[in-house]
């Protein structure tokens, strides 16, 4: 196992702010963690003693189970809250809930909330670790981390490959974290879509924007699909649910724009039929699966550095 | 017996009077003179303010004192307590969302808390529509006759364009100005700060230019229509300040005004989710604070105002998209102004102080901003190059969402006189038994 030397984090709130190296150490521990879980017993006992609370107050399935699974395999114990059964329900402010977590002696919170900054605001007031699953429209960290190792285990090294971000941009936090996650390695990142959640603005951030699925698709190395959220935000933001699917969602005869060996990718949950035909979904160019479970290492990695930042114990006790 | 002040030796800037020179400012019983004997001199209170600069008292025409309704962010007492020692002698309160000024008995109780607590003057504006809901008319004349100066809906601007052309059509009939927050509701459900790259980066919800330029261009239609007065609020974009412009070269009846904060700050300030920096309508660009600017200068902006608007820490303390809009400005206007346009070369110190007091006043017709004999001895002395550090807890404000804080501001101001009496001396408000006479 690698050092984590270079990794004085404790929390990890966006990509935007991390150096390709830190990049690369995250990756690195995720890669040694990847290797374990062939074993038989897949259990480290690199967190033991540790309790993770996921605060989670916004639906989640992937995210929230990739985390639980990731803290229990470095045998942490994890509790985890959502919405419903949090005393936010009561009127508590999340200052409020979060400083009660403090006090509860956690070590470590992982936070998803549909308010963009959140984690960015508990980790000025809270003195734990604060790992951000998810918060509004702005970052998703993990989901780029998770992606970007999958992408490089399926393409090598990301220096001047072509990627292609399509579907709902201005609303993705997906696609925010996956645009500095590709930059900082190299890439090319496209983002495609229709004009009203594609905004050209986005070139400030030197990206290709276009609305042409052709054009986006035609040279791409791998294309990353988003889910439409038609039933949240973007319900003035586009017609329909149809005319999406007929203009830009990906079926069997526009996959042959792509080049031969270019994978699809996409963060789930999927909607069959809409941005992506089901097929397309089950075929070898799809690699969906494997970013689950890279969604665990990954996460592994994740809570290992950051908890380990803090912690009095030699952090490489691996095993 | 009568009281004499004389405050001697300060350059005195009086732009209603186009005076700038050293020299002496004297009143009698709260009342400007042009000069007093040698005799009631050495009666006089004798203020020496050398190397600092005397003039009228400011003037704000955008207050929020929360009173009544929301008292646990700030009272006409402490509200009026920031304006003092921000050198303003003369508030225009908005009418608050949790107790309209739609009836003359809630205009009554306001009048009656300024009597009671005020330490500078209060000048009350009415609802424009019952319970600020945009759907039927307040009784602007009855609320005129109770005494208040304008009507508006603060923050709610009225979308409804049939009630808008009804309302500037009746309030003109009695010289009201209507003060119109201009925004299209529909373009900014939801948002929390500026439309534009920021807003991409940081995942918030944008606001557009746009939703502010089309309800200013309605206002425009508007007044070109009925010829009433329409103060346009707090403007904050390129786009609204060219159509203002071209309107008054018609000689539409139109006026505007613009904070400090859209001066100073733009919406990068955004960047680390700090609640402190969420205004209604949003810090804007760069280019739009530059067009803000020139707009002031050449005279399309008439005035400056705060819009100060205070909210307490466990509103403002939350997430970003929960907290609710506005920064306190009453306290580090001058200071942020100096900063923005004197100090950057922009205007000189007359030309800002005007934009602070005749310009204002004279918008509402409150007879303020101005050193002429027979004004009320409102009257403000600052030091322009002081350097402080904005410290929260030294405001007098009851609120302490300012997004100055911790930062060093160059202009203090030392002392503010009311009518003759000294309501701030630099560091404390002075409350005398005369305050409410």
């Amino acid at each position: 196992m690698k050092k984590a030397s270079n990794w004085t984090r404790k929390d990890l709130l966006s990509i935007e702010s991390l150096s390709l190296e830190e990049l690369e150490t995250i990756f690195s521990v995720a890669d040694s963690f990847k290797r374990t879980l062939k074993r038989s017993q897949k259990k480290l006992p690199s967190l033991r003693g540790k309790t993770i609370v996921n605060l989670f107050l916004e639906p989640s399935t992937r995210t929230r189970v990739a985390f639980e699974i990731a803290a229990k395999r470095l045998s942490a114990d994890v509790i985890t809250i959502t919405s419903n059964v949090s005393s936010l329900t009561k009127g508590e402010t999340l200052r409020d809930t979060a400083r009660n977590i403090e006090a509860l002696n956690a070590d470590l919170l992982v936070i998803r909330h549909s308010a963009a900054g959140s984690p960015q605001y508990l980790s000025r007031i809270i003195n734990i670790p604060v790992v951000n699953a998810g918060d509004g429209a702005h970052e998703h960290p993990t989901q780029a981390l998770l992606d970007t190792f999958t992408l490089k285990e399926q393409l090598g090294d990301l220096k001047g490959k072509k990627v292609t971000i399509l579907g709902d941009i201005l609303f993705s936090r997906v696609a925010r974290s996956n645009i500095w996650a590709l930059q900082k390695l190299g890439a090319h990142v496209t983002l495609a879509g229709p004009s009203t959640l594609v905004p050209v603005l986005f070139r400030e951030l030197h990206v290709e924007v276009t609305h042409s699925l052709k054009e986006a698709l035609a040279d791409a190395d791998a294309v990353m699909l988003l889910r439409i959220q038609h039933e949240r935000q973007t319900s003035t933001h586009f017609p329909s649910i149809g005319e999406y699917k007929s203009m830009f969602g990906l079926n069997l005869q526009r996959a042959s724009w792509l080049k031969p060996d270019a994978i699809i990718m996409h963060p789930g949950p999927i909607n069959r039929g809409v941005e992506i035909d089901s097929q397309l979904a089950d075929s070898k160019r799809s690699v969906i699966l494997q970013q689950v479970t890279n969604g665990i290492v990954c996460r592994m990695a994740v809570l290992f550095l950051c908890a380990s930042a803090t912690s009095q114990n030699d952090p490489k006790k691996l095993s | 017996m009568s009281i004499f002040t004389w405050i001697s030796g300060g350059r005195v800037i009086d732009p209603a009077n186009d005076r700038d020179a050293k020299g002496d400012v004297y009143a009698v019983d709260g009342k400007i003179v042009p000069r007093l004997s040698d005799t009631e001199k050495k009666q006089a209170q004798q203020i020496k303010a050398d190397g600092l600069i005397v003039c009228p008292g400011f003037v704000d025409i955008h207050t929020h004192l929360c009173e009544p309704g929301d008292t646990h962010r700030e009272t006409i007492q402490t509200g009026t307590w920031a304006a003092a020692a921000g050198g303003f002698t003369s508030v225009v309160c908005m009418p608050n969302v949790n107790q309209p000024s739609d009836n003359p008995a809630t205009i009554q109780q306001i009048n009656d808390a300024v009597e009671r607590d005020a330490l500078v003057n209060v000048f009350p504006t009415g609802a424009l529509t019952m319970g600020m809901e945009g759907k039927e008319l307040a009784p602007a004349g009855s609320l005129q006759r109770s005494g208040i100066v304008a009507i508006t809906d603060s923050y709610r601007s009225v979308q409804n364009n049939e009630i808008m052309r009804r309302a500037v059509e009746y309030a003109n009939m009695f010289n009201l100005v209507v003060m119109d927050h201009c925004q299209d509701r529909a373009l900014t459900e939801g948002s929390v700060m500026n439309e534009g790259i920021w807003s991409l980066r940081l995942g918030l919800r944008g606001w557009p230019n746009a939703a502010e330029d089309i309800i200013v261009s309605r206002n425009v239609i508007l007044s070109t229509y009925t010829g009433a007065h329409i103060h346009l609020q707090q403007i904050s974009t390129s786009n609204a300040v060219e159509i203002i412009r071209r309107a008054k070269q018609r000689n539409v009846n139109i006026s505007a005004e613009v904070t400090p904060h859209h001066l100073h700050l733009s919406d990068e300030c955004v960047k680390n989710y700090d609640t402190n920096f969420k205004t209604n309508p949003p810090l804007r660009t760069p280019d739009d604070q530059a067009a803000l600017i020139e707009g002031l200068l050449d005279g399309t902006l008439d005035c400056i105002s705060t819009d100060h608007m205070p909210h307490t820490d466990y509103e403002k303390n939350v997430e970003y998209d929960q907290a609710p809009f506005g920064v306190v400005g009453l306290e580090t206007s001058l200071a942020v102004c100096l900063g923005v346009l004197v100090q950057n070369k922009q205007c000189d110190f007359s030309q800002l102080i005007k934009l602070l007091t005749c310009n204002p006043s004279n918008l509402l017709k409150l007879g303020k901003g101005t050193l002429s004999p027979g004004a009320d001895a409102d009257i403000t002395v600052f030091d322009p190059k002081e350097e402080w550090v904005v410290d929260p807890d030294k405001f007098q404000s009851r609120s302490k969402n300012s997004p100055w804080i911790g930062k060093s501001l160059q202009g203090k101001v030392k002392q503010t006189f009311v009518s003759g009496q000294k309501v701030w001396d630099g560091e404390r408000v002075i409350i005398s038994e005369n305050n409410s006479d």
